[in-house]
């Protein structure tokens, strides 16, 4: 391997990385910080997906900015979808063991399975990006990198960067991070810990929908796609310490090198090797690399 | 006097019952469709079926000169549930044939049972070589293909075509492995070279690593295998590296089918090769179209013809043994002496069981695989296994 294979070698892991941290940043929330086992964050990601498919030809019309308002839409649906998610289902697993949220997360895949059948069929669908973001730039002369995989490493490190500041420097992750270590006495301190809970898991849920929308341009759109994803999360969690967004960065990165670099140097091995590193960094740290935010 | 008249309920419950049965025993023929009908394969089984029946609906009704009887099951493409929905079939049902399925882990475990209890198969899809292989017996038909034919011609073509440096690209798993093989085999023996084989576990669809080891290795062309939303993300990935005008990329015909909506311009001008494909010269097919299209208002694909196809063999079968399924090597001698008018143009059945066909070379024009010409003339699968 040469150097300029190299280095793009590098840039496809970061940014594999990056998408990676973008779908397991809402599971960590959800998993890590409510204690919640959502197997359904896959099918977050899925209907994400779906909806860039279903919005973005209706916003098509709005020159290069239909894409950005489809987005917008998607969100809105996402978030008001994890609200009553959490109302109607999740709010009543807190205090359940694992086995019943597996259980019941589990149904909701089956259940948005089958109305993703319904409504969308089984076809395999693209997403078309934006005009102006679906160019290509030349990496020396090896090959060409396309603009949108960049856009999508970007709006990756200003969410990361986001949540960042939003957990560690206001009063909101301040009521975040308290809740996820003493759910009494917040509650005790006259916070609203159920309203709390109910907007982090709305958050979680757009945060895996907004994965979907950008990653559909890139990967399209088909059948069982959030279940593809979903594995690869628990691992990056697991990895990075359960609850730790700054630990699921770590990881997610830590995943897209070895993944990248295990399929061009072992691919032999290639479908084990993320796997190793997670029975490794468990047996180093059994917590993860990090602890909880 | 309770007891006794609840008894006597389910007494008569009972021979209602029996009767009924009996009476659905009669002339029909059971056939047992164990298709996929939900997940990433639906669309395909649907297909299957709708060219079954077609079949079906054209001779009136009814196989050599018996009424048809449908048992479905679902087999969800799931090769850890084959085994029992195959034995729901074969041992709860009873059914005298089998057609079935999409997922060659699924075939495979059919194929086994069928084996094992001496049942009649059709296999209107799975290309895995094993099933006319190793798993081959005179009681298994397949009215598709095998993976090693497509591969194989597209092979010949790259190689009489003058190219020499070629790069593999497929999942890790079983079909594509078979294919990839047998393009190898053609490839080489043409004179050219494969020198590197990349993969990855299916099914993972990140080709971005693989990709630049494409471009790193410059070679003159790329083989591929996917399908499904593997081949849609491939293709679009493989020309958004700026690939696609200099390293041309060829592949199964899978790579481009019922997928190209998706793919939109990235597919254009791809070769790939197949059994079938758009804008045949045959009059057998313009009819096959034109009823498939009348009876369910959509455009037939190569799954809708494997299916048709199935149900002409086993009528060329049961029409050799006037309905009689149990004559099992009659029925065998009639499939392997006939000529299969299909859609795609005739085939016959090799003595492995597979068709021995042509395999067409197709470009993408539009939204259609155009057939632009045949990469190999009655292409027999070498059954490599194979002792009958």
């Amino acid at each position: 391997m040469d150097v300029a294979t190299f280095l793009v070698q590098c840039l496809n892991a970061v940014q594999y990385g990056l998408l990676l941290f973008l779908v397991a940043s809402g599971l960590t929330l959800i998993f890590g910080i409510m204690g919640v086992i959502n197997l359904a964050h896959g099918s977050f990601y899925m209907i994400g997906a779906y909806m860039a498919y279903a919005l973005v030809p209706a916003f098509a019309p709005h020159a290069g900015w239909g894409f950005f308002a489809a987005l917008a839409a998607g969100l809105v649906i996402a978030v008001i979808l994890g609200y009553m998610l959490e109302w109607a289902f999740f709010s009543f697993l807190y205090e359940r063991d694992h086995l019943q949220q597996v259980l019941m997360t589990y149904g909701l895949i089956l259940v948005f399975e089958e109305l993703r059948s319904l409504l969308a069929g089984d076809d395999v669908h693209g997403v078309k990006a934006p005009d102006w973001l679906s160019g290509s730039v030349a990496l020396g002369d090896l090959m060409t990198y396309p603009v949108y995989r960049l856009f999508i490493s970007a709006v990756c490190v200003a969410l990361a960067a986001g949540m960042y500041v939003v957990i560690s420097r206001t009063r909101l992750g301040m009521m975040i991070r308290a809740g996820s270590s003493n759910r009494e006495m917040v509650q005790s301190l006259g916070i609203d810990v159920r309203l709390l809970y109910r907007v982090m898991f709305a958050a979680g849920v757009a945060l895996a929908a907004l994965a979907g929308m950008l990653a559909a341009p890139v990967s399209s759109v088909y059948p069982g796609m959030g279940n593809q994803v979903l594995i690869i999360c628990f691992v990056v969690v697991v990895i990075g310490g359960i609850g730790s967004v700054r630990g699921a960065l770590a990881a997610a990165l830590l995943v897209g090198v070895v993944d990248t670099f295990g399929k061009v140097l072992f691919p032999q091995a290639a479908g084990v090797l993320v796997y190793v590193l997670m029975a490794l960094v468990l047996l180093w740290k059994p917590g993860g690399l990090f602890k909880a935010t | 006097m309770k007891r006794a008249t609840l008894f006597a309920a389910i007494a008569a419950l009972a021979a209602g019952a029996i009767a009924l049965q009996a009476n659905s025993q009669g002339p029909k023929i059971k056939v047992g469709l164990m298709l996929p009908y939900s997940g990433t394969y639906a669309a395909l089984g649907t297909a299957i079926e709708n060219g079954f029946r077609l079949y079906v609906a054209e001779q009136g009704g009814k196989i050599g000169g018996r009424e048809i009887e449908y048992f479905k099951v679902d087999d969800e493409s799931d090769p850890s549930k084959a085994t029992d929905n195959t034995n729901k079939l074969v041992k709860r049902d009873n059914v005298d044939v089998l057609i079935g399925t999409v997922h060659s882990g699924v075939a495979m475990a059919m194929a086994k049972v069928a084996k094992d209890n001496d049942t009649l198969l059709i296999v209107p899809n799975a290309g895995a070589a094993a099933v006319t292989g190793a798993m081959c017996g005179p009681n298994i038909f397949r009215s598709s293909f095998s993976n090693w034919q497509p591969g194989y011609a597209m092979g010949e073509v790259a190689a009489k075509r003058g190219y020499k440096k070629a790069v593999t690209i497929t999942w890790k798993y079983a079909a594509g492995d078979e294919s990839v093989g047998a393009f190898k085999e053609a490839f080489e023996k043409g004179g050219g070279q494969v020198v590197k084989e990349l993969s990855l576990p299916f099914p993972n669809v990140e080709f971005q690593p693989l990709l630049t080891e494409i471009a790193a290795t410059r070679p003159d062309i790329v083989y591929t295998f996917f399908a499904g939303g593997g081949a849609v993300k491939f293709v679009k990935d493989y020309a958004a590296a700026g690939l696609k005008a200099s390293v041309p990329l060829l592949g199964a015909g899978f790579i481009t089918d019922g997928t190209l909506e998706a793919q939109g311009a990235d597919a254009d001008g791809l070769l790939t090769t197949l059994h079938y494909g758009d804008g045949l010269d045959n009059a057998k097919d313009k009819v096959f179209r034109a009823a498939y299209e009348k009876a369910y208002k959509i455009q037939p694909d190569v799954y809708a013809v494997q299916g048709y196809d199935a149900a002409q063999m086993l009528a060329i079968g049961l029409n050799a043994t006037k309905g009689d399924v149990t004559r099992k090597a009659d029925f065998a001698k009639a499939i392997e002496a006939a000529k299969v008018d299909s859609p795609r143009g005739p085939f016959t059945m090799g003595a492995s069981h597979n068709p021995v066909q042509d395999i067409y070379l197709r470009q993408v024009v539009g939204k259609e695989n155009k057939v632009i010409g045949i990469a190999t003339k009655a292409l027999a699968d070498p059954g490599r296994g194979c002792k009958m």
